[in-house]
């Protein structure tokens, strides 16, 4: 296959995608956008699949988008293996995966050497206990955006879940299976209900 | 912690089915990674936790790695590929699956109410996070100090997170917290 054939290089209405990738194309292309995303890889994908590489319309995306982020799983590699899979069947999705997952695990698995070496010398303890205490703080600052909508759309049953998750995983530190296994069901039946008694 | 076969076994089986409750992706299930490899397993101590969640956030790509750090821990490298293996292949092969049905019947209302069902629980979770992982990481008041900043920051502006990250370190390295 070509080896550095570009996609939609012709300027070609946005709402079109451009013809399948090659599956190096797909890995190289999932590669490049973990490689620039620090963070947010969310936004630099987004951007790559819709806007440079062309490979779906901003609906698609939204739409794989959505169906990703309420499944459980890592979202982004949800991402990548659903619309790999789309794209080009279930190899679509390996090198898509393969290109987003592995160089970072790499990556990190370097810094896990390092850090087995050097993480007792004082100087890099504290330049990690730094790092992950603004760490903590971006996890904070994120669940706080997410709440904020449901505060602003006043829903206490939705509220009375969140809190009573927080309750029993981080205050009561709680097994995980068993109180989704428990909350899930619960929170579907409730919310199928309030919607029919919406309804109706 | 030998690297054994028995504990890949573990961390795939631990992992995978991890993979399948992370509803809201990775941040969800760092409650459930920490009871696992501190308090059950003793993989880890908390200050080694709080480390390893440091490192995945410095890291380029999907927030997942933690996965990775932790496994490496258990059984090295082979224990990393696993642990992160296991963490995204059964949800993927479940997302597959999912996509593939909706596809056919795209009019299904059962979509919607599975979202406006799951957001406040993976909501839940992720709060549930921020609270463990200030209990392990957050050990001086000034500490704290630090992480309100940096959640005041995160809400109030759309600074780049990495930003926030190396003050963090230099802070650290300083040895103000």
């Amino acid at each position: 296959m070509p080896p550095d054939s570009q996609p939609a290089a012709v300027p070609i209405d946005a709402t079109t995608p451009a013809a399948p990738p090659e599956l190096l194309e797909l890995f190289r292309g999932f590669a490049k956008i973990l490689l620039s995303g620090f963070g947010g890889v969310l936004v630099v994908a987004r951007r790559a699949i819709v806007e440079k590489y062309r490979w779906m319309t901003a609906d698609e995306f939204n739409e794989t988008y959505a169906l990703c982020h309420f499944l459980p799983g890592p979202n982004i590699c949800n991402l990548s293996v659903v619309f790999g899979a789309r794209i080009r069947g279930i190899p679509g999705s390996f090198a898509a995966f393969t290109g987003l997952v592995g160089p970072p695990v790499i990556i990190v698995s370097a810094l896990a050497m390092i850090y087995a070496r050097y993480g007792e010398i004082p100087a890099l303890q504290r330049t990690l206990a730094g790092v992950s205490c603004a760490a903590v703080g971006l996890v904070m600052g994120v669940a706080g955006r997410m709440i904020w909508p449901l505060v602003k759309r006043r829903e206490p049953v939705a509220l009375g879940f969140l809190v009573a998750i927080f309750a029993a995983i981080g205050l009561l530190r709680w097994p995980l299976v068993p109180v989704l296994l428990t909350a899930i069901p619960l929170s579907i039946a409730v919310t199928w209900a309030t919607r029919r008694n919406a309804v109706s | 912690m030998n690297g054994g076969l028995g504990d890949l076994w573990t961390l795939a089986w631990t992992f995978g089915l991890l993979s399948l409750f992370a509803i809201g992706g990775a941040a969800s299930a760092i409650p459930e990674m920490h009871r696992i490899a501190v308090d059950l397993h003793h993989w880890m101590t908390d200050a080694q936790f709080a480390d390893a969640f440091a490192i995945s956030q410095l890291s380029p790509g999907p927030n997942i790695l933690i996965v990775t750090l932790i496994g490496y821990q258990v059984a090295g490298v082979a224990g990393g590929v696993v642990a992160t293996a296991a963490m995204c292949g059964p949800a993927a092969v479940m997302a597959y699956n999912v996509s593939r049905f909706l596809h056919r019947s795209s009019r299904s209302k059962w979509p919607a109410i599975l979202q406006a069902a799951l957001v406040p629980l993976s909501i839940g979770l992720m709060t549930a996070s921020a609270l463990v992982l200030a209990q392990a990481a957050d050990r001086t008041w000034l500490a704290v100090v630090l992480t309100l900043a940096s959640a005041i920051l995160t809400l109030a502006t759309r600074l780049n997170p990495l930003w926030l990250l190396l003050a963090g370190g230099c802070l650290g390295f300083a040895g103000v917290v």
